[in-house]
Protein backbone atom coordinates (compact mmCIF):
# COMPACT_ATOMS: atom_id res chain seq x y z
CA UNK A 1 0.00 0.00 0.00
CA UNK A 2 1.02 3.82 -0.26
CA UNK A 3 1.45 5.23 3.10
CA UNK A 4 1.40 9.33 3.22
CA UNK A 5 2.37 8.76 -0.27
CA UNK A 6 5.36 6.05 0.23
CA UNK A 7 5.19 2.82 -1.33
CA UNK A 8 5.16 0.46 1.79
CA UNK A 9 4.61 -3.18 2.28
CA UNK A 10 4.68 -5.94 4.83
CA UNK A 11 3.25 -9.35 5.82
CA UNK A 12 1.29 -9.64 8.65
CA UNK A 13 -1.31 -11.97 9.85
CA UNK A 14 -4.84 -12.14 8.26
CA UNK A 15 -6.18 -10.73 11.71
CA UNK A 16 -3.88 -7.30 12.01
CA UNK A 17 -5.79 -4.51 11.96
CA UNK A 18 -4.90 -1.41 9.99
CA UNK A 19 -4.43 0.62 12.79
CA UNK A 20 -1.67 -1.76 13.93
CA UNK A 21 0.10 -2.46 11.18
CA UNK A 22 0.72 1.91 10.78
CA UNK A 23 1.57 2.12 13.98
CA UNK A 24 3.32 -1.08 15.30
CA UNK A 25 5.11 -1.88 11.68
CA UNK A 26 5.23 1.70 10.39
CA UNK A 27 6.05 3.29 13.32
CA UNK A 28 3.28 5.90 12.71
CA UNK A 29 1.84 6.20 15.92
CA UNK A 30 -0.11 9.73 15.22
CA UNK A 31 -3.02 7.42 14.55
CA UNK A 32 -4.57 6.37 17.92
CA UNK A 33 -5.83 3.54 19.20
CA UNK A 34 -9.61 4.15 21.47
CA UNK A 35 -12.21 2.29 21.89
CA UNK A 36 -11.37 -0.80 19.45
CA UNK A 37 -15.22 -0.85 18.99
CA UNK A 38 -15.94 1.52 15.93
CA UNK A 39 -17.19 4.20 18.18
CA UNK A 40 -14.77 6.57 19.05
CA UNK A 41 -12.86 7.58 15.66
CA UNK A 42 -9.66 7.99 17.15
CA UNK A 43 -8.22 5.62 14.71
CA UNK A 44 -9.64 7.89 11.74
CA UNK A 45 -7.30 7.68 8.79
CA UNK A 46 -7.90 8.18 4.89
CA UNK A 47 -8.17 5.35 3.32
CA UNK A 48 -8.39 6.23 -0.68
CA UNK A 49 -9.34 9.50 0.24
CA UNK A 50 -12.44 8.54 2.47
CA UNK A 51 -12.20 8.99 6.17
CA UNK A 52 -12.40 5.29 7.80
CA UNK A 53 -11.85 4.00 11.07
CA UNK A 54 -8.64 2.27 10.85
CA UNK A 55 -9.51 0.14 13.60
CA UNK A 56 -12.41 -1.59 11.76
CA UNK A 57 -10.64 -2.46 9.03
CA UNK A 58 -7.84 -5.38 8.25
CA UNK A 59 -4.38 -4.55 7.09
CA UNK A 60 -5.30 -7.10 4.42
CA UNK A 61 -8.16 -5.62 3.31
CA UNK A 62 -6.04 -2.00 2.67
CA UNK A 63 -3.45 -3.92 0.35
CA UNK A 64 -2.87 -1.83 -2.50
CA UNK A 65 -4.62 1.12 -1.02
CA UNK A 66 -3.84 4.28 -0.67
CA UNK A 67 -3.70 5.43 3.07
CA UNK A 68 -2.98 8.83 4.52
CA UNK A 69 -2.66 9.30 8.07
CA UNK A 70 -1.80 12.70 10.84
CA UNK A 71 1.90 12.32 10.09
CA UNK A 72 1.05 12.92 6.30
CA UNK A 73 -1.45 16.16 6.48
CA UNK A 74 1.01 18.57 6.69
CA UNK A 75 3.07 19.80 3.42
CA UNK A 76 6.19 20.82 3.35
CA UNK A 77 6.12 21.93 6.94
CA UNK A 78 2.77 23.66 6.82
CA UNK A 79 0.08 22.96 8.96
CA UNK A 80 -3.34 21.55 6.78
CA UNK A 81 -5.47 24.38 7.37
CA UNK A 82 -7.53 21.80 10.09
CA UNK A 83 -4.20 21.44 11.93
CA UNK A 84 -3.70 25.36 12.13
CA UNK A 85 -7.76 25.79 13.16
CA UNK A 86 -7.27 22.95 16.00
CA UNK A 87 -4.04 25.03 17.42
CA UNK A 88 -5.93 28.90 16.33
CA UNK A 89 -9.18 28.31 18.27
CA UNK A 90 -8.08 25.87 20.86
CA UNK A 91 -9.77 22.51 19.68
CA UNK A 92 -8.05 19.87 21.81
CA UNK A 93 -7.26 19.56 25.03
CA UNK A 94 -6.01 16.20 26.25
CA UNK A 95 -5.22 15.95 22.39
CA UNK A 96 -5.72 12.07 22.80
CA UNK A 97 -8.99 12.10 20.12
CA UNK A 98 -7.19 14.85 18.22
CA UNK A 99 -5.93 13.07 15.18
CA UNK A 100 -8.74 11.54 14.74
CA UNK A 101 -11.08 14.65 14.75
CA UNK A 102 -8.71 16.04 12.58
CA UNK A 103 -8.70 13.66 9.45
CA UNK A 104 -12.36 13.46 9.98
CA UNK A 105 -13.02 17.31 9.86
CA UNK A 106 -10.72 17.25 6.91
CA UNK A 107 -12.40 14.37 5.02
CA UNK A 108 -15.53 17.13 5.60
CA UNK A 109 -14.03 19.92 4.09
CA UNK A 110 -12.73 18.02 1.09
CA UNK A 111 -16.33 17.55 0.29
CA UNK A 112 -18.39 20.82 1.24
CA UNK A 113 -15.75 23.78 1.67
CA UNK A 114 -18.54 25.93 3.34
CA UNK A 115 -20.58 23.28 6.13
CA UNK A 116 -22.72 24.86 8.14
CA UNK A 117 -22.46 23.75 12.52
CA UNK A 118 -24.95 21.61 12.05
CA UNK A 119 -23.24 19.42 8.92
CA UNK A 120 -19.82 19.87 10.63
CA UNK A 121 -21.43 18.17 14.17
CA UNK A 122 -23.16 15.67 12.18
CA UNK A 123 -20.23 14.80 10.17
CA UNK A 124 -18.23 14.16 13.48
CA UNK A 125 -20.57 12.44 14.74
CA UNK A 126 -18.11 9.06 14.54
CA UNK A 127 -15.98 11.14 16.61
CA UNK A 128 -16.14 11.22 20.48
CA UNK A 129 -13.85 13.45 22.79
CA UNK A 130 -14.04 12.64 26.14
CA UNK A 131 -13.13 16.39 27.10
CA UNK A 132 -16.01 17.56 25.76
CA UNK A 133 -14.11 19.78 24.04
CA UNK A 134 -16.85 19.54 20.79
CA UNK A 135 -17.53 23.55 20.83
CA UNK A 136 -13.99 24.36 20.45
CA UNK A 137 -13.38 21.81 17.68
CA UNK A 138 -16.21 22.73 15.64
CA UNK A 139 -15.25 26.42 15.51
CA UNK A 140 -11.71 25.07 14.57
CA UNK A 141 -13.03 23.23 11.63
CA UNK A 142 -14.67 26.76 11.28
CA UNK A 143 -11.52 28.15 10.78
CA UNK A 144 -10.02 26.00 8.40
CA UNK A 145 -13.37 25.73 5.91
CA UNK A 146 -12.68 29.89 6.15
CA UNK A 147 -9.34 29.76 5.39
CA UNK A 148 -9.70 26.80 2.68
CA UNK A 149 -12.11 29.34 1.17
CA UNK A 150 -9.56 31.97 1.32
CA UNK A 151 -11.35 34.26 3.48
CA UNK A 152 -9.98 35.77 7.24
CA UNK A 153 -11.74 33.53 9.59
CA UNK A 154 -13.94 35.14 12.48
CA UNK A 155 -12.29 36.08 15.49
CA UNK A 156 -12.40 33.81 18.18
CA UNK A 157 -14.99 33.76 20.91
CA UNK A 158 -13.17 34.45 23.41
CA UNK A 159 -11.78 38.10 21.99
CA UNK A 160 -15.65 38.80 20.93
CA UNK A 161 -17.91 37.12 23.48
CA UNK A 162 -16.50 39.15 26.86
CA UNK A 163 -16.80 42.78 25.68
CA UNK B 1 -7.91 -5.91 20.42
CA UNK B 2 -7.11 -8.71 18.14
CA UNK B 3 -9.81 -11.37 16.44
CA UNK B 4 -9.20 -14.86 16.94
CA UNK B 5 -6.51 -16.53 13.85
CA UNK B 6 -8.51 -17.40 11.16
CA UNK B 7 -7.50 -17.50 7.02
CA UNK B 8 -8.34 -15.00 4.42
CA UNK B 9 -9.28 -15.23 1.23
CA UNK B 10 -10.04 -12.09 -0.89
CA UNK B 11 -11.47 -13.59 -4.09
CA UNK B 12 -11.21 -11.73 -7.57
CA UNK B 13 -14.76 -13.25 -8.76
CA UNK B 14 -17.89 -14.17 -7.73
CA UNK B 15 -17.13 -17.56 -8.90
CA UNK B 16 -13.98 -18.08 -6.80
CA UNK B 17 -15.69 -16.68 -3.46
CA UNK B 18 -18.56 -18.77 -4.08
CA UNK B 19 -16.19 -21.68 -4.73
CA UNK B 20 -14.35 -21.04 -0.79
CA UNK B 21 -17.45 -20.64 0.66
CA UNK B 22 -18.77 -23.63 -0.52
CA UNK B 23 -15.18 -25.83 0.23
CA UNK B 24 -15.40 -24.12 3.96
CA UNK B 25 -18.25 -24.38 6.44
CA UNK B 26 -16.40 -22.20 8.73
CA UNK B 27 -16.03 -19.28 6.55
CA UNK B 28 -17.94 -16.07 6.48
CA UNK B 29 -18.41 -13.68 3.82
CA UNK B 30 -17.21 -9.89 4.80
CA UNK B 31 -17.99 -6.45 2.78
CA UNK B 32 -17.49 -3.56 4.58
CA UNK B 33 -16.77 -5.24 8.04
CA UNK B 34 -18.30 -2.45 9.83
CA UNK B 35 -20.51 -4.81 11.89
CA UNK B 36 -18.87 -8.13 11.43
CA UNK B 37 -15.08 -6.59 12.87
CA UNK B 38 -16.19 -5.79 16.17
CA UNK B 39 -18.09 -9.07 16.46
CA UNK B 40 -15.01 -10.94 15.59
CA UNK B 41 -12.57 -8.23 18.37
CA UNK B 42 -14.99 -8.56 20.69
CA UNK B 43 -14.44 -12.76 20.30
CA UNK B 44 -18.58 -12.99 19.97
CA UNK B 45 -17.95 -14.37 16.60
CA UNK B 46 -14.91 -16.28 15.81
CA UNK B 47 -15.18 -17.82 11.87
CA UNK B 48 -12.74 -19.89 10.51
CA UNK B 49 -12.29 -18.27 7.51
CA UNK B 50 -12.91 -14.93 6.15
CA UNK B 51 -14.40 -14.52 2.39
CA UNK B 52 -13.31 -10.68 1.45
CA UNK B 53 -15.76 -9.78 -0.99
CA UNK B 54 -14.89 -5.95 -1.47
CA UNK B 55 -12.51 -6.65 -4.66
CA UNK B 56 -15.13 -8.44 -6.59
CA UNK B 57 -16.09 -6.06 -9.31
CA UNK B 58 -19.01 -5.51 -11.06
CA UNK B 59 -21.01 -5.16 -7.22
CA UNK B 60 -20.67 -1.50 -6.34
CA UNK B 61 -23.73 -0.38 -8.29
CA UNK B 62 -27.07 0.94 -7.95
CA UNK B 63 -28.73 0.47 -11.65
CA UNK B 64 -31.69 1.19 -13.15
CA UNK B 65 -33.84 -2.18 -14.42
CA UNK B 66 -36.80 -1.01 -15.96
CA UNK B 67 -39.08 -2.60 -13.69
CA UNK B 68 -37.02 -2.10 -10.50
CA UNK B 69 -34.04 -0.75 -9.12
CA UNK B 70 -30.80 -3.39 -8.29
CA UNK B 71 -28.43 -2.70 -5.46
CA UNK B 72 -24.86 -4.41 -5.54
CA UNK B 73 -23.34 -6.25 -2.48
CA UNK B 74 -20.84 -3.76 -2.41
CA UNK B 75 -22.97 -0.47 -2.73
CA UNK B 76 -21.97 1.74 1.15
CA UNK B 77 -24.28 3.27 3.01
CA UNK B 78 -23.29 6.62 1.77
CA UNK B 79 -24.23 5.86 -1.80
CA UNK B 80 -27.96 4.34 -0.80
CA UNK B 81 -28.05 7.81 1.29
CA UNK B 82 -27.68 9.84 -1.88
CA UNK B 83 -28.28 7.83 -4.36
CA UNK B 84 -31.31 9.58 -6.93
CA UNK B 85 -32.61 6.33 -7.96
CA UNK B 86 -33.01 5.28 -4.67
CA UNK B 87 -34.64 8.28 -3.24
CA UNK B 88 -37.14 8.09 -6.11
CA UNK B 89 -38.20 4.44 -5.69
CA UNK B 90 -37.55 4.19 -1.60
CA UNK B 91 -37.21 7.11 0.33
CA UNK B 92 -37.30 5.16 3.47
CA UNK B 93 -34.38 2.92 2.10
CA UNK B 94 -32.31 6.33 1.59
CA UNK B 95 -33.47 7.96 4.79
CA UNK B 96 -32.46 4.62 6.34
CA UNK B 97 -28.54 4.55 4.81
CA UNK B 98 -28.30 7.95 6.31
CA UNK B 99 -29.10 7.18 10.00
CA UNK B 100 -26.81 4.22 9.97
CA UNK B 101 -23.39 4.58 12.08
CA UNK B 102 -21.64 7.51 11.36
CA UNK B 103 -20.10 9.70 8.54
CA UNK B 104 -16.67 7.37 8.25
CA UNK B 105 -19.09 4.02 8.99
CA UNK B 106 -21.72 5.06 6.16
CA UNK B 107 -18.48 5.46 3.75
CA UNK B 108 -17.94 1.88 4.01
CA UNK B 109 -20.00 -0.54 5.72
CA UNK B 110 -22.84 -1.73 2.98
CA UNK B 111 -26.30 -1.80 2.90
CA UNK B 112 -26.71 -5.79 1.77
CA UNK B 113 -24.02 -5.98 4.57
CA UNK B 114 -26.20 -4.57 7.18
CA UNK B 115 -29.30 -6.45 6.08
CA UNK B 116 -27.36 -9.97 5.47
CA UNK B 117 -26.20 -9.10 9.53
CA UNK B 118 -30.07 -8.95 10.81
CA UNK B 119 -29.53 -6.49 13.79
CA UNK B 120 -32.40 -6.43 15.60
CA UNK B 121 -32.13 -2.64 15.93
CA UNK B 122 -30.57 -1.69 11.91
CA UNK B 123 -32.65 0.79 9.95
CA UNK B 124 -31.68 -0.59 6.69
CA UNK B 125 -34.15 -3.90 7.14
CA UNK B 126 -36.71 -1.60 8.01
CA UNK B 127 -36.39 0.02 4.68
CA UNK B 128 -35.99 -2.72 2.77
CA UNK B 129 -39.56 -4.92 3.50
CA UNK B 130 -40.95 -1.20 3.37
CA UNK B 131 -39.53 -1.17 0.15
CA UNK B 132 -40.86 -4.41 -1.04
CA UNK B 133 -37.39 -5.69 -1.64
CA UNK B 134 -36.39 -9.24 -3.12
CA UNK B 135 -32.94 -10.17 -1.88
CA UNK B 136 -30.75 -12.41 -4.53
CA UNK B 137 -28.53 -14.93 -3.08
CA UNK B 138 -25.91 -16.31 -4.34
CA UNK B 139 -24.48 -19.87 -3.79
CA UNK B 140 -22.20 -22.20 -5.80
CA UNK B 141 -25.86 -23.92 -7.07
CA UNK B 142 -27.12 -21.16 -8.66
CA UNK B 143 -29.32 -17.96 -7.43
CA UNK B 144 -32.25 -17.71 -5.54
CA UNK B 145 -34.53 -14.90 -4.83
CA UNK B 146 -35.83 -14.19 -1.00
CA UNK B 147 -38.53 -11.92 -0.16
CA UNK B 148 -37.66 -9.43 2.22
CA UNK B 149 -40.57 -10.54 4.70
CA UNK B 150 -38.80 -13.77 4.20
CA UNK B 151 -35.59 -12.76 4.68
CA UNK B 152 -35.23 -11.66 8.16
CA UNK B 153 -35.82 -15.09 10.53
CA UNK B 154 -34.64 -14.28 13.93
CA UNK B 155 -32.11 -11.92 15.77
CA UNK B 156 -28.85 -11.79 13.99
CA UNK B 157 -30.54 -14.29 11.46
CA UNK B 158 -31.14 -14.03 7.70
CA UNK B 159 -32.46 -16.52 5.41
CA UNK B 160 -28.89 -16.87 3.95
CA UNK B 161 -27.04 -19.97 3.88
CA UNK B 162 -23.91 -20.45 4.70
CA UNK B 163 -22.59 -20.70 1.41
CA UNK B 164 -24.55 -18.18 -0.12
CA UNK B 165 -23.66 -14.46 -0.47
CA UNK B 166 -26.10 -11.63 -0.25
CA UNK B 167 -24.95 -10.36 -3.93
CA UNK B 168 -27.95 -7.75 -4.07
CA UNK B 169 -31.07 -6.58 -3.64
CA UNK B 170 -34.06 -5.40 -5.78
CA UNK B 171 -36.49 -3.11 -4.92
CA UNK B 172 -39.86 -2.71 -7.30
CA UNK B 173 -40.48 0.30 -8.85
CA UNK B 174 -44.34 0.68 -7.22
CA UNK B 175 -45.17 4.23 -7.01
CA UNK B 176 -46.12 5.63 -4.07
CA UNK B 177 -44.10 7.00 -1.57
CA UNK B 178 -42.32 6.11 1.71
CA UNK B 179 -40.33 7.53 4.67
CA UNK B 180 -38.01 5.94 7.53
CA UNK B 181 -37.98 7.84 11.00
CA UNK B 182 -36.25 6.67 14.45
CA UNK B 183 -35.26 7.69 17.41
CA UNK B 184 -31.20 7.11 18.06
CA UNK B 185 -29.77 5.47 20.67
CA UNK B 186 -27.55 9.10 21.44
CA UNK B 187 -30.82 10.84 20.54
CA UNK B 188 -32.20 12.42 17.36
CA UNK B 189 -31.18 9.85 14.64
CA UNK B 190 -27.97 9.02 15.67
CA UNK B 191 -26.60 5.27 16.45
CA UNK B 192 -28.62 2.54 16.69
CA UNK B 193 -32.88 2.51 16.92
CA UNK B 194 -34.11 2.21 20.09
CA UNK B 195 -37.37 2.00 17.87
CA UNK B 196 -38.26 3.22 14.27
CA UNK B 197 -39.98 2.51 11.56
CA UNK B 198 -40.96 2.81 8.03
CA UNK B 199 -44.11 2.80 5.62
CA UNK B 200 -44.70 2.75 1.98
CA UNK B 201 -47.85 3.80 0.99
CA UNK B 202 -50.23 3.82 -2.70
CA UNK B 203 -53.42 6.12 -2.94
CA UNK B 204 -55.74 5.67 -5.18
CA UNK B 205 -58.67 8.02 -5.58
CA UNK B 206 -58.45 9.14 -2.04
CA UNK B 207 -57.77 5.49 -0.82
CA UNK B 208 -54.98 3.77 0.54
CA UNK B 209 -54.45 0.89 -2.39
CA UNK B 210 -51.54 -0.43 -0.62
CA UNK B 211 -49.22 -0.30 2.42
CA UNK B 212 -46.06 -1.63 3.99
CA UNK B 213 -45.17 -1.07 7.32
CA UNK B 214 -42.01 -2.01 8.93
CA UNK B 215 -40.62 -2.21 12.59
CA UNK B 216 -37.26 -1.82 13.65
CA UNK B 217 -35.81 -2.01 17.31
CA UNK B 218 -39.07 -3.29 18.65
CA UNK B 219 -39.34 -7.09 18.13
CA UNK B 220 -36.92 -10.03 17.92
CA UNK B 221 -36.19 -9.17 14.26
CA UNK B 222 -36.87 -6.70 11.40
CA UNK B 223 -40.41 -7.29 11.39
CA UNK B 224 -43.96 -6.05 9.18
CA UNK B 225 -46.51 -4.74 11.73
CA UNK B 226 -49.47 -6.81 9.87
CA UNK B 227 -51.51 -5.13 12.30
CA UNK B 228 -50.92 -1.53 11.46
CA UNK B 229 -50.74 -2.54 7.47
CA UNK B 230 -54.71 -3.96 7.63
CA UNK B 231 -56.20 -1.10 9.11
CA UNK B 232 -54.46 0.95 6.68
CA UNK B 233 -55.10 -0.69 3.90
CA UNK B 234 -58.21 0.29 2.35
CA UNK B 235 -58.71 3.26 4.73
CA UNK B 236 -58.29 7.11 3.88
CA UNK B 237 -55.47 7.89 5.07
CA UNK B 238 -56.73 10.86 7.02
CA UNK B 239 -55.28 11.65 10.45
CA UNK B 240 -57.79 9.20 12.12
CA UNK B 241 -56.73 6.21 10.05
CA UNK B 242 -53.06 7.39 10.64
CA UNK B 243 -53.59 7.21 14.21
CA UNK B 244 -55.78 3.71 14.14
CA UNK B 245 -52.90 2.08 12.10
CA UNK B 246 -50.32 3.36 14.67
CA UNK B 247 -52.38 1.73 17.81
CA UNK B 248 -52.19 -1.49 16.48
CA UNK B 249 -47.96 -1.51 15.48
CA UNK B 250 -47.19 -3.91 18.13
CA UNK B 251 -50.37 -6.53 17.44
CA UNK B 252 -48.53 -9.72 17.61
CA UNK B 253 -44.80 -8.44 17.82
CA UNK B 254 -43.00 -9.87 20.68
CA UNK B 255 -41.70 -6.27 22.49
CA UNK B 256 -38.41 -6.47 23.77
CA UNK B 257 -37.03 -4.75 26.62
CA UNK B 258 -33.38 -3.74 26.39
CA UNK B 259 -31.02 -1.12 27.92
CA UNK B 260 -32.32 1.72 25.71
CA UNK B 261 -36.25 1.39 26.66
CA UNK B 262 -38.79 -0.90 28.50
CA UNK B 263 -41.25 -2.91 26.71
CA UNK B 264 -43.68 -0.08 27.37
CA UNK B 265 -41.91 2.54 25.72
CA UNK B 266 -40.39 0.32 22.75
CA UNK B 267 -44.78 0.19 21.93
CA UNK B 268 -45.06 3.25 22.75
CA UNK B 269 -42.20 4.76 20.25
CA UNK B 270 -43.46 2.05 17.89
CA UNK B 271 -46.58 3.89 17.60
CA UNK B 272 -44.74 7.11 17.42
CA UNK B 273 -42.51 6.21 14.47
CA UNK B 274 -45.27 4.09 12.69
CA UNK B 275 -47.31 7.60 12.86
CA UNK B 276 -44.56 9.68 11.80
CA UNK B 277 -43.56 7.53 8.82
CA UNK B 278 -47.20 7.28 7.75
CA UNK B 279 -47.34 11.18 7.46
CA UNK B 280 -44.17 11.22 5.81
CA UNK B 281 -44.55 8.73 3.27
CA UNK B 282 -48.30 9.88 2.53
CA UNK B 283 -46.74 13.22 2.10
CA UNK B 284 -44.75 11.57 -1.05
CA UNK B 285 -47.37 9.85 -2.33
Amino acid sequence: MTVNGKAVSGSVEPRTLLVHFLREDLLLTGTHVGCESGYCGACTIHLDGVPTKSCMVLAAQADGCDVTTIEGLAKNGDLHPVQEGFWERHGLQCGFCTPGMIMSAAGILAENGSPTEAEIRHGLEGNLCRCTGYHNIVRAVEYAAAKMRGEEPAPPEWETDLV
Amino acid sequence: MYPREFDYVAPASLDEALDALAANPGAKVMSGGMSLLPLMKMRLFSPEMVVDIGRIPGLDDITDQEDHIAIGALVRHHQTATSALVAEHAAALAEAAAYTGDNQVRRRGTTCGSLAHADIAADQPAGALAAGATMVAASKNGKREIAAADFFVDTLTSALEPDEILVGIRIPKTGGGSAYDKLGRRGGHSDYAVAGAAAWVRKSNGTVEDARIALTGVGTKPMLAAGSMEAFIGSDGSAAAIAAAADRATEGVTVLEDLYGSEAYKAHLARVFVARALEQALARA
